[in-house]
């Protein structure tokens, strides 16, 4: 096994005549956080299902860890971490408890055990806790359990179903801090979100739409890439120009945020800049800004956050 | 190594769900305990005290002093008395009483040449009983006042020759709940082993942990074992629980030969257990397990020789019986703790129950994937 640690070929996954995953082709190296960006239902659960062996995939190559899928799914699973979207251990054990069953479950007994689970406590702030029923828990805590069960048997690659979904802001950049620990160390990750902010952090993205793969690569080149230019207005009613904009047929997008109006102009135009001022006039400041993410999933989704043609 | 490792992890867990899980513990104790008050002094197949009536159209000493003989049967217990024959069978078909006796004016006449008579002619009767027959029950023990002598008188009494003497072993005094307290541990088992290890599944599949634990190494039969075993000691608690409280309030006897008593309760928990694990790899939520819990446990208790006996079944329905693990843990409890047998007089029973639990096992191994398709 190289440097590749998922590929994937022609992954597809039909449910009766609904297709949830199309086609996928992924290819995820080593100690890379690798993010699924894309809405609810656009196949995202369904494809780390599929990576982690627990659904068969109706057509297609999967390689994990060198192991095809889904015949060597037994011997993927000592060395994966699963990390469910719904909080997965048991509510009326304690945190400790929990820990305990699971290290068991991966064959982890004795001393050996107890090191790694109050290593992992330490780590993950849960000691106070550890004798509260996990039930209990805030959405926070829940979080850190989950993710210190699915990685005390150090496993090489680690999947992430949405895993800051419960979680407030300070919760979720202390439990990215935590992935980059790991990353750096080695491990691979795989994270799905529907989060621009949280997509920013992966290394590489896949956007994913009704179960195919619009658009893939780290989110610098995604934004370098995108055949359009980005540009905010401010000036007065802004809601009338928005209308006005949408009807131009070289502008891609346009939302308004706050006092700005935020458009993306196909990038056939050479000066945007000057086409808009002759557009609107010298009541409105236009200045070009830097993409963001969320204009990467905007122009490659078709559907997006904002309006668009 | 690991094997054990895994298994004992899911046991202690199992074991730590269940004391924390107050009602279901509760429960444990309280299905026995309640059932078998309920059922050992509820059910009783000796008819007594059926409400009854009387049309008495001879009005005499002689009526009334048979009257207060029929009562003192207490077979019947006269609640109201009519006029004539029509309010009486009103009264029936209102279900006011299950039986009506019915008395001729010429009461008197009857009783003389009954007396005279003796078996020489055939005398007529001297009433007769009308009885709501829908329940074949109450018309046998009404059914069984027909012979009653009629005189205190004992050289009146004609003494007809019996055919063939009986001698009850076992259970001389026909106590009814000496036949039902071991059976009842047949339905009590069948009802909360099946139950409890199917909803332990299920519970974990509703509740997303299954997502989780099909993503480790562990193995399907693993699971299954680790299941069980937690539920084999609740199982034989229970057991327990019935035949000490069964000794103590309705003095059926305590199994004399113990290790035959744990040997084949053992089986047939193991039955259960396997049976309520193959329930849970079909039933998706807990309210599907509990659907086809009662599925099997209904003919466990009618089919089961719990309430009726197993030979005045039908063949084809005494083969659907043999299917179910009651049948055979009834007919080895009956006999290891009424007549005293040894489990090793039962081998078909023991081998039955034990090739039912191997291919459920099976089964439910089989078909428990570490899948979400």
């Amino acid at each position: 096994m190289t440097d590749i640690v998922i590929q994937t070929r022609g992954m597809t996954k039909t449910f009766g005549q609904s297709i949830a995953v199309n086609q996928l082709d992924l290819t995820v190296p080593k100690g890379c956080i690798y993010g699924f960006l894309g809405p609810n239902g656009c196949g995202k659960s369904t494809s780390i299902r599929m990576l982690t062996g627990l659904l068969t995939p109706s057509s297609g190559r999967i390689e994990v860890l060198g192991y095809q899928l889904p015949q060597q799914a037994e011997q993927l699973r000592q060395r994966i971490g699963y990390m469910t979207q719904k909080f997965s251990l048991y509510d009326n054990l304690t945190l400790l408890e929990n820990l305990q069953f699971v290290s068991k479950i991966y064959g982890l007994g004795g001393l050996a055990a107890s090191e790694r689970i109050k290593q992992l406590m330490g780590l993950y702030q849960l000691e106070q806790r550890k004798h509260q029923m996990a039930g209990s828990l805030s959405g926070g805590q829940k979080q850190r359990l989950a993710l210190a069960a699915a990685t005390l048997h150090q496993p090489d690659l680690l999947f992430l179903d949405e895993p800051t979904s419960a979680v407030d802001p300070e919760n979720r950049r202390e439990f990215w801090e935590r992935l980059f620990d790991l990353s750096e160390a080695g491990t691979t990750i795989l994270v799905s979100t529907h989060y621009m902010d949280e997509a920013e952090r992966c290394h590489r993205l896949a956007i994913l739409e009704l179960g195919e793969k619009r658009a893939d690569g780290t989110p610098a080149e995604l934004m370098a890439a995108m055949p359009v230019h980005v540009l905010e207005v401010s000036g007065p009613g802004l809601r009338a120009i928005k209308q006005q904009m949408l009807r131009q047929p070289l502008i891609v997008c346009a939302a308004q945020l706050g006092s700005r109006l935020r458009l993306l102009v196909s990038d056939q135009q050479q000066q945007p800049e000057l086409w808009l001022s002759g557009l609107l006039g010298p009541a409105y400041q236009i200045e070009q800004v830097r993409p963001s993410l969320e204009d990467v999933f905007v122009t490659s989704t078709g559907v997006g956050y904002a309006e668009h043609h | 190594m690991q094997s054990i490792i895994r298994i004992s992890a899911i046991i202690f867990k199992e074991l730590k769900q269940l004391s924390r899980d107050r009602i279901t513990f509760a429960m444990v104790v309280m299905i026995p305990l309640v059932q078998l008050l309920l059922f050992g002094y509820a059910i009783n197949t000796d008819v007594r005290y059926l409400p009854a009536a009387y049309v008495d159209l001879s009005q005499t000493a002689s009526s009334r002093l048979l009257l207060d003989r029929i009562r003192a049967t207490q077979v019947v217990n006269f609640v109201t008395h009519y006029d004539s024959m029509v309010a009486a069978e009103q009264a029936i078909t209102e279900g006011k009483v299950s039986a009506v006796l019915y008395l001729p004016a010429d009461l008197e006449l009857r009783l003389l040449q009954l007396h005279q008579a003796a078996a020489k002619t055939l005398a007529r009767p001297a009433g007769h009983w009308v009885v709501d027959g829908s329940d074949p029950m109450i018309s046998s023990a009404v059914r069984g006042l027909r012979l009653m002598p009629l005189q205190e008188d004992s050289k009146t009494i004609t003494k007809t020759a019996v055919s063939f003497e009986v001698v009850s072993y076992f259970n001389p005094e026909q106590r009814t709940a000496v036949n039902i307290v071991p059976g009842l541990i047949a339905v009590i088992l069948t009802m909360t082993m099946i139950l409890f290890t199917s909803a332990a599944i299920v519970r974990e599949r509703e509740q997303g942990n299954m997502e989780f634990l099909i993503t480790t190494p562990i193995k399907p039969l693993e699971l299954m074992l680790g299941k069980i075993v937690p539920y084999i000691l609740v199982g034989f608690i229970q057991m327990l629980i019935i035949l000490a409280l069964g000794h103590l309030l309705f003095d059926v006897p305590f199994a004399a030969d113990l290790l035959s008593l744990f040997i084949i309760t053992f089986l047939f928990i193991c039955a259960s257990l396997a049976l309520g694990l193959l329930i849970s790899t079909k039933a998706q939520t807990q309210l599907q397990a509990m659907q086809m819990t009662v599925f099997v446990l209904l003919p466990s208790i009618l089919l089961s020789g719990f309430m009726f006996p197993f030979a005045a079944m039908p063949e084809p329905a005494q083969w659907l019986a043999e299917l179910l693990p009651a049948t055979h843990y009834v007919r080895m409890i009956r006999a290891v703790v009424l007549r005293e047998a040894h489990w090793f007089d039962l081998g078909f029973d023991s081998l039955c129950l034990l090739l039912f639990s191997l291919i459920a096992l099976s089964i439910a191994t089989a078909r428990f994937k570490k899948r979400l398709d």
